[in-house]
C-alpha cells in the first residue's frame, strides 16, 4: 500500500495537461480524483513516473444546459453530478447513478472524467452514458474531437483517448424517457457484481455492468426491444454478446442470470 | 449505586472523535529507521539464497538483514514464544521472526530493510533478491488432513496433536445407542481477517544512557507483551518498558507475540536507534494472525420427544503455518460450549490440530466459543426438524434446569455454569421480535410464491468468559494465569486515580471503571483518572481478552474501593472519635449512626491520610489500596437472538431484514458501552455468516488480503436492532458482573443461517456454508429445482 517513486507534475489548464502529456508520453499519467489510480499504485499494479494532477484546473467541472444536450465537465465530482438540477430534470439516470457509486468520500473525489476514462468495465457511470447515448469530448494537441460513448470503450480499461488526449466534457442528450437502474452487490458501497442501466423511448439502449471487458450495451436486447420483443423475451437474451468475468462475487454463468433478471427488472422498471 | 446501570457517555470518545487519539503511528521519536519487510511470495519453499546488495545500496537505506544474519547476530535465545501446549506431545516447529530455511506461509518475513523513510524501506524490500526453491504447499485444513503434503519439511505429519475431552465413553456409546433420533452437522469456520480499525505497529525507542528500551505496540497485551519480550530476547525483563497508546480495536488479532514487535525492540537495542513499523492494509492480512479455520463435526443423539441424550463433537482446526501465543488452545475454549444452553447427560469431544502453509491462526473475537456455539445452534434446528417441532421448542424442552432458575451448575463438559435462567430470556426475545407475526408472515409469503421469501433463525447461546480463575487455566496447560490487579489511590485533593492492568483498545474502561469507582467511593466519575496500558505505570496485568476486563479487572477495582473505604473509614472513626462500626458510609460522606452532625467526606479524609497529622497509631500514610482479584469460576453470559432475513430467490441475495437480541450479562455497569459491544459484537458474527472469507488458491495465495475484496460489512448492511435484556448475576464474582464483549458475535452467526436455511427450507436446503454468498444460495435454489434457471 506505498506507491513507488514518482514525479508529480499540477496543470492549471486542459492545453497545459496536453503539453505534459505530449512531453512525458506514455510514462505520463493523468489524476482527477485518484479514486481509480491511486488504488492502483498503492498496490503497485501501476506505477507511473509522472502523475499530471489536473484536479485543480478551471472550468472543467461545470454542468451547464448546451440546448440538445448537456454539457457535463470532465472534472465534475459525482456528488455534483447526483445533486445537479438540471440533470436531475433533463438526464435523471445520470444524477441517480452517480448517487449509487461507491460511497459518500469516493462521490466526494471520483469526477464522471475520471470513470469514463478508466473505462472500468465495474464502473457504474459509464453504463449510464452509454444507455443515455452520451459522447465524450476529448482535447489533444490537433485541437478536440467528440466520441460517441458508444464508440469510446475499447477494451479492458481502454478507451478511445489518444497518449496525449485528456477529456475535457461528457455530453448527455436531453431525455425524458423512462429509464431504470439496477445494482446488485453484497455491500452498499461495492461495485457492481452486474448492474443494468436502461433508457427506453423511441430507441430503447441499455447497458450493461461487468458482462464483459469494457461498458457495454446489451445489443441483443435493444433489437428484441426495437422488433416488439416482450421485456421477457428480451431480457433473455441479455447474455448474448458478453463475456462476464469469474471471481470471488460469483461465477460467470451466475453473472449470466442475474443479467437476465436485472435487464428484465431494469424494463419493468423503466416502462412503469 | 446510582451511576453504575445508568446508560453513560464515554469520556474517550471527545478525543477519538476529533482526531487527537495518539495511536503508534502517531508517535515519532528523532533519528527513527522505518522497517520495510521482504516477505515470501510462496506458501512453502525452501530459501537457497538472499542477495542484500542492491537493496543496501539504496538510498536512505540503513542496512538490511537476511534470516540468516540476524540469526549470527544472536539477537533473541527463544523462538516466538507458544504460552498453551494443549497436550505434552503437542508438535510446536520453531517459530522465528525471520526465516533462515523454509518459508512456511506467503508473508513470512525473509529479510529485513530498515531505511530512513517508509517509502523507503518498501522500495528497499524490493530490492532485496531471494532465491527460493518451491515446494508443495498445504494450502487448505482438507489438504492439511488427506493430503501428502507436508507443511513443514522437517515433521512427518501435519497433524500437530489430539485433544480428547470425552468424561464417560460408555456413557456417551450408550446415549447414541438408545437415541430414537440422531441428527449430524457438519460445519465448516472459514478463517477470518480480524481487521481491526487500527493496522498493527511498533515503534522500539531505546534511551541514549540507560539501556533501557520501551516499545510502544498497537497491542492488547502490553503487560504479557513485556513478559515474552524478555523470554525471547533475553532483554532483562526490568529494562523493558511497553507502551500501548490508543489501540484502535483488537478482536484478540492483537494479542499476539509479533515478529515486528521482536525486530523493533532488538534491532533498536542493538543500534541504539529507534525502530519502526506500521503494517498496511493487505500486509495485516499476512502478518497478522487471522481467526477461525475448523471443520466441526456435531452429532446429536435424543429421544423420540427430542431430549437431548448425548452429544459428539470433533474438530479439525487450522493452526496455519505455526503455533502463535494461544492458537492450539482456541478450539479449546469452545470445547465445553458444544453442550450449549442444553441438559446433555452424555458428552464427547475431540480436537485434532493441523498445520497448513497458511497465515497462522489464533483468538478472534469469541476464539472458540463462536464455531460452539454455531455447530450446537445449528445442529439444534436441525433436530427440531428431525423431531418435527420448531426451533424454539426443541430448546425448551432441552433447557438446563428446565430453562428455570439456575446457580452452580456442572453440566457435561465438567464445568460448572455460574448462573443461568434461560426460559424467561427467551420468551422476552420471541415477544420482541414478534416471533409469531413473523411465522405469519412467512407462511404468507410461502402461499403467495413471491419471489422474497422471510426466514427467521434462533441461536440461545451460553458462553464461557472472564478469563479466569488461575487454577483451572492451569488445569487446560496454559501458560499464565487468570487475575487481574487494580489499584485505587486518593490523591490530597479528593481527586480518584486508579491504575488497572486490563488494557483497553476500544471497550471504554476509562468511562465503565470510572462509573464503578464513583458508585463505590461517592466521588463525581470526572474526579477519577483511569492509568493503563503502560508497564511504567500499571506494572501488574494480565491484559484484555476474551471478555475479561469486567468481571475480573473491573471486580478488582470495585474490591480495592472496598479496601478503601475500611481504611477511610478507621481514619474517620478515629477523628470523629466513634466506633467504625456506628460509622455508615453513603454518598462519599461517613457519618456517625444517630448523630446527623458527626460527619467526614471521604474526600476531605484523603488529604487528612496525605498530611498525617492524625491518624489512627500506626496507621501507614495515604488512602491507596490494592487488589488483585483471582475469580473462583468462569462467568457464563447467555441470550437470545432472532435474525430475520429475506431471501430474494431470483437473485439469491440476502437481506438482514431485522434482529432481535435479548443478552444477559448480569448487571450492567453502562448500559450504553453494553449496547455498543452488543451492536458490534452482533455485526462482526453476521460478517462471518454472510460476508467475510480469507479466500486462499490451491498455492497458498490469499486471494482478498484487501477491503476490496474482503467485504467487512458496513452500517449500511445491517438493520436497526432491537436490544435488551435480561439479568442473572453471577456467583464467580462479588458485581456478579459476566462478560459481553463477545457474547454478540458468538450468538449471530448461527442465528443468521439459521434464517438462512429456514428460508431455503421449502426447497429442503438443511444447511450452507458461510458466508452465505448470493451464489451460493441460488445454486442451492438451482439444485433443489432440478438445474432449471
Amino acid at each position: 500500500m506505498i506507491p513507488a517513486a514518482l514525479k508529480y507534475v499540477e496543470v492549471d489548464s486542459a492545453a497545459a495537461a496536453v503539453a505534459a502529456l505530449s512531453e512525458y508520453g506514455d510514462d505520463a499519467k493523468l489524476m482527477a480524483g485518484g479514486h481509480s489510480l491511486i488504488p492502483l499504485m498503492r498496490f503497485r499494479l501501476a506505477a507511473p513516473a509522472v502523475i499530471v494532477d489536473i484536479s485543480r484546473m478551471g472550468g472543467l467541472s461545470d454542468i451547464r444546459d448546451a440546448g440538445e444536450h448537456i454539457s457535463v465537465g470532465a472534472l465534475a465530482r459525482h456528488h455534483v453530478v447526483e445533486n445537479s438540477e438540471l440533470l436531475q430534470a433533463q438526464a435523471p439516470l445520470l444524477a441517480h447513478v452517480a448517487s449509487k457509486v461507491g460511497d459518500p468520500s469516493v462521490r466526494h473525489r471520483g469526477t464522471l472524467g475520471g470513470s469514463m476514462a478508466h473505462g472500468d468495465p465495474a464502473s457504474d457511470l459509464p453504463a449510464a452514458v452509454l444507455a443515455l447515448g452520451g459522447s465524450v469530448v476529448l482535447q489533444g494537441p490537433d485541437g478536440e474531437r467528440v466520441v460517441a460513448a458508444d464508440d469510446f470503450f475499447t477494451g479492458f480499461l481502454e478507451t478511445a483517448t489518444a497518449e496525449t488526449e485528456i477529456i475535457t466534457e461528457i455530453r448527455i442528450p436531453k431525455s425524458s424517457a423512462g429509464w431504470s437502474f439496477q445494482k446488485f452487490n453484497r455491500r452498499a458501497q461495492d461495485w457492481a457484481i452486474v448492474g443494468v442501466a436502461a433508457v427506453l423511448g423511441d430507441d430503447p439502449r441499455v447497458s450493461l455492468i461487468n458482462m464483459g471487458p469494457s461498458p457495454m450495451r446489451a445489443s441483443a436486447v435493444e433489437a428484441a426491444l426495437a422488433g416488439g420483443a416482450s421485456m421477457a423475451e428480451a431480457a433473455s437474451l441479455a447474455t448474448d454478446g458478453t463475456a462476464a468475468p469469474t471471481d470471488l462475487n460469483g461465477d460467470a454463468d451466475y453473472r449470466g442470470h442475474l443479467a437476465r433478471v436485472f435487464v428484465e427488472r431494469a424494463l419493468v422498471e423503466a416502462a412503469g | 449505586m446510582t451511576i453504575m446501570g445508568t446508560p453513560r457517555l464515554r469520556k474517550e470518545d471527545p478525543k477519538l472523535l476529533t482526531g487527537e487519539g495518539k495511536f503508534v503511528d502517531d508517535i515519532h521519536a528523532p533519528g527513527e529507521l522505518w522497517m520495510g519487510m521482504v516477505r515470501s511470495p510462496y506458501a512453502h519453499a525452501k530459501i537457497v539464497s538472499v542477495d542484500t546488495a542492491e537493496a543496501a545500496a539504496h538510498s536512505g537505506v540503513h542496512a538490511v538483514y537476511s534470516g540468516k544474519d540476524l540469526e549470527e547476530m544472536g539477537l533473541w535465545i527463544a523462538p516466538l514464544p507458544c504460552v498453551w501446549p494443549v497436550t505434552d506431545d503437542m508438535l510446536n516447529p520453531p517459530h522465528v521472526p525471520v526465516v533462515t530455511e523454509e518459508a512456511n506461509f506467503v508473508g513470512e518475513i525473509v529479510a529485513v530493510v530498515l531505511a530512513d523513510s517508509r517509502y523507503g524501506a518498501v522500495d528497499a524490500a524490493e530490492l532485496v533478491e531471494v532465491s527460493y526453491e518451491e515446494l508443495p504447499a498445504v494450502a487448505s485444513l482438507d489438504a492439511a488432513v488427506t493430503g501428502d503434503a507436508l507443511a513443514h519439511s522437517d515433521l512427518d505429519t501435519n497433524k500437530a496433536y489430539h485433544w480428547p475431552l470425552v468424561p464417560d465413553p460408555d456413557a456417551l456409546d450408550a446415549a447414541f445407542a438408545n437415541a430414537a433420533h440422531t441428527v449430524t452437522g457438519t460445519f465448516v469456520q472459514q478463517r477470518l481477517i480480524p481487521a481491526a480499525m487500527e493496522p498493527r505497529g511498533v515503534l522500539a525507542v531505546p534511551s541514549p544512557h540507560g539501556g533501557d528500551i520501551t516499545l510502544y505496540s498497537s497491542s492488547q497485551v502490553p503487560h504479557i507483551l513485556k513478559v515474552m519480550v524478555a523470554a525471547t530476547t533475553g532483554i532483562p525483563e526490568n529494562k523493558i518498558r511497553i507502551v500501548a497508546p490508543a489501540v484502535g480495536g483488537g478482536f484478540g488479532a492483537k494479542l499476539n507475540i509479533n515478529p515486528d514487535e521482536i525486530l523493533a525492540v532488538t534491532l533498536a537495542n542493538r543500534l541504539g536507534l529507534p525502530v519502526r513499523w506500521t503494517e498496511t492494509r493487505s500486509e495485516a492480512a499476512f502478518s497478522t494472525h487471522q481467526g477461525r479455520g475448523q471443520n466441526q463435526t456435531i452429532e446429536i443423539a435424543a429421544d423420540a420427544k427430542g431430549k437431548i441424550l448425548g452429544v459428539r463433537v470433533h474438530l479439525d482446526a487450522d493452526m496455519g503455518a505455526y503455533m502463535r501465543l494461544i492458537t492450539p488452545g482456541v478450539p479449546l475454549l469452545g470445547s465445553f460450549l458444544y453442550t450449549g444452553v442444553y441438559d446433555v447427560p452424555a458428552f464427547g469431544f475431540t480436537c485434532d490440530g493441523y498445520f497448513t502453509n497458511l497465515t497462522p491462526t489464533d483468538a478472534y473475537r469469541g476464539a472458540g466459543r463462536p464455531e460452539a456455539s454455531y455447530a450446537i445452534e445449528r445442529a439444534m434446528d436441525l433436530l427440531a426438524n428431525e423431531v418435527g417441532v420448531g426451533p424454539d421448542e426443541i430448546r425448551r424442552r432441552n433447557y438446563l434446569n428446565g430453562g428455570e432458575a439456575f446457580q452452580d451448575l456442572e453440566v457435561a463438559s465438567t464445568l460448572v455454569f455460574d448462573s443461568g435462567h434461560y426460559g424467561p430470556n427467551l420468551d422476552k426475545a420471541l415477544e420482541l421480535s414478534d416471533y409469531a407475526s413473523l411465522r405469519a408472515e412467512q407462511q404468507r409469503r410461502r402461499e403467495a410464491g413471491e419471489s422474497k421469501q422471510l426466514g427467521i433463525g434462533l441461536c440461545t447461546y451460553v458462553e464461557i468468559c472472564g478469563l479466569a480463575p488461575s487454577r483451572a487455566l492451569a488445569g487446560l496447560n496454559y501458560g499464565a494465569g487468570g487475575w487481574e490487579h487494580a489499584l485505587v489511590r486518593f490523591l490530597p485533593t479528593g481527586k480518584v486515580e486508579v491504575v488497572t492492568g486490563s488494557t483497553p483498545h476500544g471497550q471504554g474502561h476509562e468511562t465503565s471503571w470510572s462509573m464503578i469507582v464513583a458508585d463505590k467511593l461517592g466521588v463525581d466519575p470526572d474526579d477519577v483518572e483511569v492509568l493503563h496500558s503502560d508497564t511504567a505505570i500499571s506494572p501488574l496485568g494480565l491484559d484484555t481478552y476474551g471478555s475479561r476486563s469486567l468481571s475480573v479487572g473491573g471486580v478488582a477495582i470495585s474490591m480495592a474501593c472496598d479496601k478503601v473505604v475500611e481504611k477511610a473509614r478507621l481514619i474517620a472513626a478515629h477523628q470523629l472519635e466513634a466506633n467504625p462500626d456506628d460509622l455508615e458510609f453513603s454518598g462519599g460522606v461517613f457519618r456517625v449512626k444517630g448523630t446527623p452532625t458527626a460527619e467526614l467526606p471521604i474526600q476531605g479524609i484523603a488529604y487528612e491520610a496525605f498530611t498525617a497529622h492524625n491518624l489512627p497509631d500506626g496507621m501507614e500514610p495515604n488512602l491507596q489500596e490494592q487488589m488483585t482479584f483471582d475469580p473462583p469460576n468462569f462467568a457464563f453470559p447467555f441470550g437470545t437472538h432472532v435474525a430475520v432475513v429475506e431471501v430474494d430467490e431470483d437473485t439469491g441475495g440476502v437481506t438482514l431484514v431485522g434482529y432481535t437480541a435479548v443478552d444477559d450479562c448480569g448487571p450492567q455497569v453502562n448500559p450504553l458501552i453494553v449496547e455498543g459491544q452488543v451492536h458490534g459484537g452482533i455485526v462482526q458474527g453476521v460478517a462471518q455468516a454472510l460476508w467475510e472469507e480469507a479466500v486462499y488458491d490451491e498455492a497458498g495465495n490469499c486471494k482478498n488480503p484487501s477491503f476490496l475484496d474482503y467485504l467487512v460489512p458496513s452500517s449500511m448492511e445491517v438493520p436497526s436492532m432491537v436490544l435488551d435484556s435480561t439479568e442473572t448475576p453471577s456467583t464467580s464474582n462479588p458485581l456478579g458482573v459476566k462478560g459481553v464483549g463477545e457474547a454478540g458475535t458468538i450468538g449471530s452467526a448461527a442465528a443468521v443461517i439459521n434464517a438462512v436455511c429456514d428460508a431455503l427450507s421449502p426447497y429442503g436446503v438443511t444447511d450452507i456454508e458461510m458466508p452465505a454468498t448470493p451464489q451460493k444460495i441460488w445454486r442451492k435454489i438451482q439444485d433443489a429445482k432440478g438445474g432449471e434457471a
